[in-house]
């Protein structure tokens, strides 16, 4: 629990982070280079966005959820809407979830560029990462193109989204899927397929199925252990049952299945996929008028809903209660990093410092989730 | 398996625990706080039900004059159903039997309601703040809080009704 | 060679040995030196400037001379040097203040040591020891002590782990890189680097240069071998393990800021060049020229000498910039399992060579 042995040494990592993941302290307890017990330390980016959303109105939410997951805004923004309009039983219309979905998609390629570019730069590559970004600042730009803000876009609003596409987005997204996907051989060649990034990554850190479950870990590392769920096709929303595109799954490529290599590998072909949803919304995209659907007032009926969607990093879940106000009564969010943090102690018993890095690296947390 | 059909397996085994109540939705049922640990471990392990994952443990303040509540809403990756519990505790004193052995992301969920709500879970092993600093005092997310003068000696800032920020 | 000619040069003046020996060490080493200095400016300068460019970016950059950093950015490499000197000079309360201050030199001296005898032309070498390929390995591992020191006067857990990994990690790769170096002794029969170099003279078949990597493929997969552990006993990536520590959490220069840390840079950076020297010396043919028989004269050896140790500095820094890092018991693996055996059987193939082909 806290209690130390006698040959034991206590180790602080953090809580400054030389890589992305943010303000974390870690106390590892350690037997000469053996992990034994790790403590996480969470809080520092606490901002308790929960009370704050207690005394502001429900379109006034929105911009605080972007904060917390800051690297995949746009998803972050999208399962509050799903919620708020499954609570108030708007429909939106199809032009709105064409551009919902053509946001999430290239947000999710944002996210998992930088999150697998770290990851390199956590194991000691330090060019993959700057590869990576470069190609990720492209996509940033488009959303400057759009609607302004690059990073926190408060994009999608409750019965619509804030500015519609602009005349030629879909040249400019065309474009940069048909520049980016040859990149993707690149990357493997340069970090995925390099001897010295899978002995540093396979067998190390190997989440069993049912533990993952037990622990609650969803997305990329669910998947990675083998379990064949993503919330985009078990429990649909918006219009990703128009879509054809697969759920890749851990297969153990170069180690035991659930290991970090397949946590890495996961998120390289998700990233394949969702190029392959955009070229379809992108094709099939109705034009219509954005705002139409918005309503007057936001003053959604006494009750509660709790609903989750696939965010970059596993469920993001919303559990908003309602009491006929404009403001809500409770918001929690459940987020995906936060579950995936819970499981780093368990995980990491018997590795040692350089691979509790390592597995650390892979869970791809964004601070400002954990914390909110 | 339909939320009436689980509310009425869980009637039959665990007889005078469920509270009826109109204000819940279809998917909602709440239970008494005493059988808690039984009925969660009994919700995991039945082939019928196989609940095996706590999708979100919720920490609600219902009103100065009401209770407290934890809400759990689980789901079964195997038969794609899902259930959401409601316990009510007394303002005074709220505690409940802890399900991080059964469910082990309880461990996270349930330090976070404490840190936010002041519900002792019982039979936690480590139950101490998770987001705010060890030695902060009051429960944040109740209705009722009044934020501390200072910590530490920094300055905590008041939000006003009508200026804003101080 | 300048040591000895300077003797000799001294002899015609007058007759006193230890004064004119004490002057002849004093003035070949002031060159050596500012070798040395000259030589951490323009590398850290030519990192930068590789390692940006393989990352598609382009480095430190200037308009021209004044306060900018200079045209292309070459005045930024002195901008650097004179902000480490100006530094404050912290030295931690509770750390071991007499050895903190001696680790930056020990390693310096190891350095320093191991230049003396890098040929970088037929005359330009400080000393020509008969024993000199020896003499730099031996003299190479001064630097260890250095940096045990560095890590355990820091009184800092995270120093000491970094030393310790960076003393095995050296001591290890120690037994690969001298047992490949044994090669072009055996084959050449002397350790004196002079007449390493004067061996490969020639050509093989008219066209090809007589060099140790040419002659036979034992020799061929020695050098590689030796350039491998080469890099492995600089602490560059991919065994950066105790350098990099750093984006862990601290390595073991952690304490070290301001002049002392640029020394222990110094030190690498002259590390590379030794080990690069020996290398060039060893296999690739020293300071002669690839196409046998022409521009071998005069400056041309110096030219010669200093393309072949660039290329292979630039090598080593492509290493860098490419490749992630090992973890700690894989780079012993690839020490103890992998490289040792090679090295083993590659000498054992060099003699049955020799036997058969004379």
């Amino acid at each position: 629990m806290g209690v130390v042995q006698g040959d034991q040494m206590i180790l602080n990592i953090g809580p400054q982070h030389p890589s992305t993941h943010g303000v974390l302290r870690l106390e590892v307890m350690t037997d000469g280079e053996i992990v034994s017990q790790i403590r996480p330390h969470l809080g520092y980016l606490h901002r308790c966005f929960e009370k704050h959303s207690e005394n502001v109105t429900y379109e006034q939410v929105i911009p605080f959820t972007d904060r917390c997951d800051y690297l995949a805004s746009m998803n972050s923004n999208f399962g509050y809407v799903v919620a708020m309009e499954e609570l108030m039983e708007i429909k939106v219309p199809e032009r709105v979830e064409y551009i919902r979905v053509i946001m999430g998609e290239l947000n999710r390629i944002g996210s998992h560029l930088l999150a697998l570019g770290v990851y390199g730069l956590d194991i000691g590559a330090f060019t993959p990462f700057l590869y990576m970004l470069r190609d990720r600042e492209r996509i940033l730009d488009m959303f400057e193109y759009t609607c302004g803000a690059r990073l926190l876009y408060n994009y999608m609003w409750i019965g619509g989204v804030s500015h519609d596409l602009p005349k030629d987005f879909e040249t400019i997204c065309t474009d940069f899927l048909d520049y980016f996907e040859p990149q993707i051989k690149e990357y493997n060649n340069l970090l995925s397929f390099n001897k010295i990034f899978v002995e540093r990554t396979a067998d190390v850190g190997v989440i069993p199925a049912d533990v993952a479950v037990s622990y609650g870990v969803t997305g990329p590392n669910l998947r990675a252990s083998g379990v064949k769920w993503d919330v985009r096709k078990d429990e649909p929303y918006s219009i990703y049952e128009k879509f054809d595109f697969d759920i890749p799954t851990g297969t153990g490529k170069f180690g035991t299945l659930g290991d970090c290599y397949d946590r890495y590998w996961v998120r390289m072909l998700e990233i394949k996929e969702s190029i392959k949803i955009l070229r379809q919304a992108l094709k099939e995209i109705p034009s219509g008028d954005v705002h139409q659907a918005l309503p007057k007032k936001i003053r959604p009926p006494k009750g509660s809903v709790y609903r989750r969607t696939e965010s970059p990093r596993g469920d993001l879940g919303y559990y908003i209660v309602s009491d006929g106000t404009p403001v809500p009564f409770r918001v929690k969010m459940r987020s995906p990093a936060f579950t995936a943090l819970s499981c780093l102690d368990e995980v990491s018993r018997g590795w040692m410092i350089s691979d509790v890095i390592a597995i650390l690296g892979s869970l791809d947390i964004v601070l400002g989730e954990i914390d909110r | 398996m339909t939320s009436a059909e689980i509310k009425a397996v869980i009637m039959d085994q665990f007889p005078g625990s469920v509270i009826e109540s109109e204000d819940l939705a279809e998917k909602q049922v709440e239970l008494k706080a005493d059988q808690w640990f039984n009925i969660a471990t009994f919700l995991k392990e039945d082939p019928n039900l196989a609940f095996d994952q706590l999708e979100c443990i919720t920490g609600i303040d219902l009103g100065e004059e009401a209770s407290l509540q934890t809400r759990y809403n689980l789901h079964s990756m195997e038969y794609r159903h899902k259930i959401e519990i409601l316990i009510s505790h007394d303002r005074k004193e709220p505690k409940v039997a802890s399900i991080e052995k059964i469910w082990r992301i309880g461990d996270w969920f349930e330090r976070e309601t404490y840190d936010m709500f002041g519900i002792v879970y019982e039979g936690h092993r480590d139950l101490r703040r998770i987001l705010c600093p060890d030695d902060w005092e009051g429960w944040p997310l109740r209705k009722d809080y009044e934020g501390q003068e200072s910590y530490h000696g920094i300055v905590v800032p008041k939000m006003k009704e009508e200026d804003g920020w101080e | 060679m300048t040591v000895d000619t300077l003797i000799n040069w001294f002899v015609t003046l007058g007759d006193f040995p230890v004064l004119s020996f004490l002057l002849a060490v004093v003035i070949s080493g002031i060159p050596l030196f500012l070798v040395m200095a000259l030589n951490a400016m323009i590398a850290v300068y030519v990192e930068r400037k590789v390692s940006a460019f393989m990352m598609d970016r382009v480095g430190p950059m200037g308009q021209g001379p004044g306060l900018h950093a200079g045209k292309w950015g070459v005045l930024q490499t002195a901008a650097d040097a004179i902000k480490l000197l100006v530094k404050e000079d912290t030295v931690p309360e509770t750390s071991d203040k007499f050895l903190f201050k001696m680790a930056p030199y020990i390693i310096f001296i190891g350095a320093f040591l191991g230049l003396a005898a890098v040929p970088f032309s037929s005359t330009l070498q400080v000393v020509d020891f008969n024993v000199g390929v020896f003499y730099i390995i031996a003299v190479g591992s001064i630097g260890i002590v250095g940096i045990v020191m560095a890590g355990w006067a820091s009184n800092n857990k995270w120093s000491l782990y970094g030393a310790m990994r960076s003393a095995a990690q050296i001591i290890s790769y120690e037994i690969p890189a001298g047992l490949s170096i044994i090669i072009p002794i055996m084959m050449a029969g002397t350790l004196n680097i002079q007449e390493l170099i004067a061996f490969q003279s020639g050509s093989v078949w008219g066209i090809l240069p007589n060099w140790i990597i040419f002659n036979n493929p034992f020799s061929f997969v020695a050098f590689f071998t030796f350039f491998i552990s080469a890099v492995a006993e600089t602490n560059r990536t991919p065994f950066d393990i105790p350098e990099a520590e750093s984006e862990l959490v601290a390595g073991w220069m952690t304490e070290y800021s301001g002049f002392r840390w640029a020394v222990f840079f110094l030190s690498e950076y002259a590390n590379m060049l030794v080990v690069s020297g020996l290398a060039v010396a060893g296999f690739l043919g020293g300071w002669q020229s690839p196409i046998p028989g022409l521009f071998n004269t005069g400056l041309w050896g110096l030219f010669w000498f200093m393309s072949k140790l660039g290329f292979l500095i630039f090598v080593m820094m492509w290493f860098r910039w490419t490749f992630p890092r090992l973890r700690v018991d894989q780079l012993m693996h690839v020490c103890w399992k992998v490289l040792i055996p090679i090295t083993m059987f590659n000498i054992f193939g060099v003699g049955i060579w020799k036997l058969i082909f004379g």
